[in-house]
C-alpha cells in the first residue's frame, strides 16, 4: 500500500475506532498533532490506538509511553506501520 | 448529632480469613500477592492477590453456604458471620442497615465459558446485596453503593451518617470485589497492570496489582457495646475533580476538597492529624497525586502508608479493608509497612512509611480515589 | 432544612419531558439512535459526548437540560451529583465482556473505562465543573424515599448547596433517566423537596 493511501485509511480508522462522530477524514490533517492542540485526543484515546493497531495492523505496543512518539501525527503513525508491519 | 463507633470486623483475603490472620501478616510485612500463570485468562503471567480457595470451600462447606449463592455472596456471607463472633450488634433488627460497596459484584457470572444456574437478574448489584442481607434476615433494603474505587469509604461515610441522624442505630458495611477475567482484562487494556508486585510511592512503580477481598465493618451508636479502644467516626467526604475520567488530577483537587470537607466536618486541624492510610494503587500518576493532596492539605508530618502491596487493589473491598486494618492501627498504636516501597518516588516531601513503626495514634484519615475523578476521605478518632 | 426542586427531567419512550412538558420527541425506539438526534436537534457542541457510552450518552443529555440555563453562583465544591439505578453499566459490561470473549478481538480500554456507574458523573462533573459529594446507588426501584433523605442530609451536614439527584437506568429493552435538580428553599420551585413529591414528579 502507497504510504498517501495508509495515511487515508487510517484516518478512517482513528475516527471508527475513537468515535470522532463529528470529525470528517479530510479534517485530520496529515502533519497536525493528534494530541493537545491538534484533534485533541486524551490518554484512553492513546490506548484505543494502541488497540487499533495491534487489530488492524498486528502491531503490539506494550509500553503506552512508546506510543507518545508513534501517535504524534497521522504521518508518524503511518511511518511506524510502515516500518513495522510483517 | 449521634456518635457512631467500630464495634467489630472481619477481612478475607490472599492474607487470611480473620482480621487477626491479616493484622499479624501486615505486621510482619508479609504480603499476598503470588504470580498467576493462566493462558485461559492473560497471555502472560502476572502478579495477584488471591484468596486461598481451598480454605474457602471448607468454610462454605462448614456453613452449609451451597450453590444458591454466588463466590461473591459466600465471601460476604462468610465475612459478615465471622465478624458477628465478636458483636453483640442484632443483625435481624429493623434498626440495623446492611449497606454494600462492590465495583463489579458478581460480575463473573457474565463469563459465559463458565457454565451458571442463576439468572440473569443476579447480575444486578442490588440481587448480590439482598441475597447477603436475606441470608440473615434482616429486613431492610439493603443499600448498594457502586463507585468506583472509592466506593469502600463512601459507603462507611452514608452507614455513619444514617447513623448518626438517627434513621438506624447499627450499620453493617461490607465491601467486597472478585478477581474475574473481565476485570483483569479492562486493567490490562489500561497498561496499568505491573508484571512485578506493585511499589506503592516507589521511584520505580509503573501500576497496580489486582486482587480480591471482603470485609465486613460493624458501626453502632451504642457506646456500651464497645469493649476495648474505641474508634469513633468523626466525618468523612467526597469530591470530584471534574477534569478526566480515568486520569487523576494533577493539582489533586477533588481530594484536597474531599480532605478538607473531612477536617471541617470532624473539627480537626491538620497538624492533629497522626497517621494518613493513603489509596496508594502504585501507578504512576495516583500516587504523585495522594502526596500532593497531602502536601496541599498541610499534613506532611503524618506518617503515610499504603497496603496495596499487600493485599493489591481490591477496588470496592478496599476502602474498607484498609480502613479495618487502620483501626487496628490505631488499637495497638503501630503502623503498617508500605510493602514494595523502597527508594522515595513522588515529587513532593512526605513521609512513607517503610517499616512496622510504633506509634500513639489518636486521630487518622484514610484516602480514596478512583476511576470517573472521584475522591474521598475519612477520618476516625481513637476516645477513651 | 426545606429544600426545593427548581428544575426536573426525564426521558424515556423517544419523548423528552422538561419541568413535565415535552420538550422533545423522536421515532427512534432504540437509545443510541435516539440519544444522538436529541443531540442533535440541542446542539451543546461537546464532541465528547460521542465517546461517551449510551447510558452515560443518556444521563448527560439530561442533566443538560437541568443546567443549560442555570445561572446561579455556587461554589464547585457545593455541588453534588447523587445518581442511582438498578442495572448498573449491565449493557456496557456486555460489551466489554465480547471484546474479552472474541477471538478476533482485544479487549477496548475505552469500553472499559466505562463499566462503572459513577463515570457518568465523572461525565457531567467535567461538562459543569463540578466538584461536590459523588454517590451512585444500585437500587431494584428508584427509591425516592432513600434518595430525598440522602440529599437532604447533605444539605444539613453543610455539604452542598446545590444537588443532582435522580434515577438513570439502561437495559436492552428499556431506557429511563428522571433527574432533578435539588436546591435551599427558593422563589422559583416547581415542588418541595420530599419524597411524596418527588414520586408525583417521577410517576408524572
Amino acid at each position: 500500500m502507497e504510504k498517501q493511501e495508509l495515511i487515508e485509511q487510517l484516518k478512517l480508522q482513528i475516527i471508527e475506532q475513537l468515535n470522532l462522530e463529528d470529525i470528517e477524514p479530510s479534517d485530520i490533517g496529515n502533519d497536525e498533532p493528534l494530541f493537545g492542540d491538534g484533534l485533541g485526543l486524551d490518554s484512553i484515546d492513546a490506548l484505543e490506538l494502541i488497540v487499533l493497531l495491534e487489530k488492524e495492523y498486528g502491531i503490539k505496543v506494550e509500553d503506552p509511553k512508546e506510543g507518545k512518539k508513534i501517535f504524534v501525527s497521522v504521518t508518524t503513525l503511518a511511518d511506524f506501520i510502515i516500518a513495522n508491519k510483517k | 448529632m449521634r456518635n457512631v463507633y467500630f464495634e467489630s470486623d472481619n477481612i478475607i483475603s490472599s492474607l487470611g480469613f480473620t482480621t487477626n490472620q491479616n493484622i499479624e501478616r501486615l505486621k510482619a510485612g508479609d504480603g499476598g500477592i503470588t504470580m498467576l500463570n493462566d493462558e485461559s485468562i492473560y497471555h502472560e503471567s502476572f502478579p495477584i492477590s488471591l484468596i486461598n480457595k481451598e480454605i474457602f470451600g471448607e468454610l462454605s462447606a462448614d456453613n452449609n453456604l451451597n450453590k444458591q449463592y454466588t463466590y461473591a455472596e459466600k465471601l460476604c456471607i462468610l465475612s459478615v458471620l465471622e465478624a458477628l463472633k465478636k458483636s453483640s450488634v442484632d443483625v435481624k433488627s429493623e434498626n440495623t442497615i446492611f449497606v454494600f460497596s462492590t465495583t463489579k459484584g458478581n460480575i463473573d457470572l457474565l463469563d459465559k465459558s463458565k457454565s451458571s444456574t442463576f439468572p440473569n437478574e443476579r447480575l444486578e448489584l442490588w440481587a448480590m446485596s439482598e441475597a447477603v442481607s436475606t441470608y440473615f434476615e434482616n429486613k431492610n433494603t439493603p443499600i448498594t453503593i457502586s463507585n468506583a474505587c472509592i466506593s469502600g469509604v463512601v459507603a462507611i461515610n452514608i452507614a455513619s451518617e444514617l447513623i448518626q441522624s438517627g434513621q438506624y442505630d447499627n450499620a453493617v458495611v461490607i465491601g467486597v470485589d472478585i478477581v474475574s477475567k473481565f476485570v483483569i482484562s479492562g486493567f490490562h487494556s489500561f497498561k496499568s497492570v505491573a508484571y512485578e508486585p506493585c511499589k506503592p510511592f516507589d521511584s520505580e512503580r509503573v501500576g497496580l496489582t489486582l486482587g480480591e477481598a471482603c470485609g465486613t465493618l460493624i458501626l453502632t451508636c451504642d457506646e456500651s457495646k464497645i469493649s476495648d479502644a474505641k474508634i469513633k467516626y468523626c466525618g468523612g467526604s467526597s469530591a470530584n475533580d471534574a477534569n478526566h475520567i480515568s486520569g487523576p488530577s494533577r493539582t489533586a483537587e477533588g481530594s484536597v476538597i474531599a480532605i478538607n470537607k473531612t477536617l471541617q466536618q470532624a473539627n480537626c486541624n491538620p497538624s492533629e492529624i497522626d497517621h494518613i492510610s493513603a489509596h496508594g494503587t502504585a501507578t504512576p500518576y495516583n500516587d504523585e497525586m495522594e502526596s500532593i493532596a497531602i502536601t496541599r492539605c498541610e499534613m506532611t508530618n503524618a506518617p503515610v502508608n499504603s497496603l496495596k502491596g499487600f493485599w493489591g487493589h481490591t477496588l470496592g473491598a478496599a476502602g474498607v479493608i484498609e480502613t479495618i486494618a487502620l483501626s487496628h492501627s490505631m488499637r495497638q498504636n503501630i503502623m503498617f509497612p508500605t510493602l514494595g516501597y523502597n527508594t522515595h518516588g513522588v515529587t513532593q516531601n512526605i513521609s512513607v512509611i517503610k517499616q512496622t513503626t510504633s506509634k500513639e495514634i489518636t486521630k487518622a484519615l484514610k484516602m480514596a480515589s478512583g476511576f470517573g475523578g472521584c475522591n474521598a476521605a475519612l477520618l476516625i478518632e481513637k476516645t477513651k | 432544612m426545606n429544600l426545593s426542586i427548581t428544575k426536573y427531567c426525564s426521558i424515556k419512550n423517544g419523548k423528552v419531558f422538561v419541568d413535565g412538558v415535552e420538550y422533545f420527541s423522536s421515532n427512534e425506539d432504540k437509545l443510541n439512535p435516539f440519544i444522538k438526534e436529541f443531540y442533535r436537534s440541542e446542539k451543546p457542541g461537546y464532541s465528547k459526548f460521542f465517546k461517551m457510552d449510551d447510558i452515560s450518552k443518556l444521563g448527560f443529555m439530561a442533566t443538560e437540560m437541568l443546567l443549560k440555563d442555570f445561572n446561579k453562583e455556587v461554589s464547585p465544591d457545593k455541588f453534588s451529583i447523587v445518581l442511582s439505578n438498578s442495572k448498573s453499566t449491565l449493557v456496557t459490561d456486555q460489551n466489554f465482556q465480547d471484546t474479552v470473549d472474541k477471538e478476533d478481538e482485544i479487549p477496548s480500554p475505552a469500553i472499559f473505562v466505562y463499566t462503572l456507574p459513577n463515570i457518568m458523573i465523572g461525565e457531567i462533573s467535567i461538562r459543569h465543573n463540578l466538584k461536590g459529594e459523588n454517590a451512585f446507588f444500585i437500587n431494584k426501584n428508584f427509591d425516592s424515599n432513600f434518595i430525598s433523605n440522602y440529599v437532604h442530609s447533605l444539605f444539613c451536614n453543610q455539604k452542598t448547596d446545590c444537588c443532582i439527584a435522580g434515577w438513570v437506568d439502561y437495559s436492552n429493552d428499556k431506557y429511563e433517566a428522571f433527574v432533578y435538580l435539588v436546591e435551599k428553599e427558593c422563589c422559583n420551585k416547581v415542588a418541595n423537596h420530599n419524597n411524596e413529591e418527588i414520586n408525583k414528579l417521577y410517576k408524572k
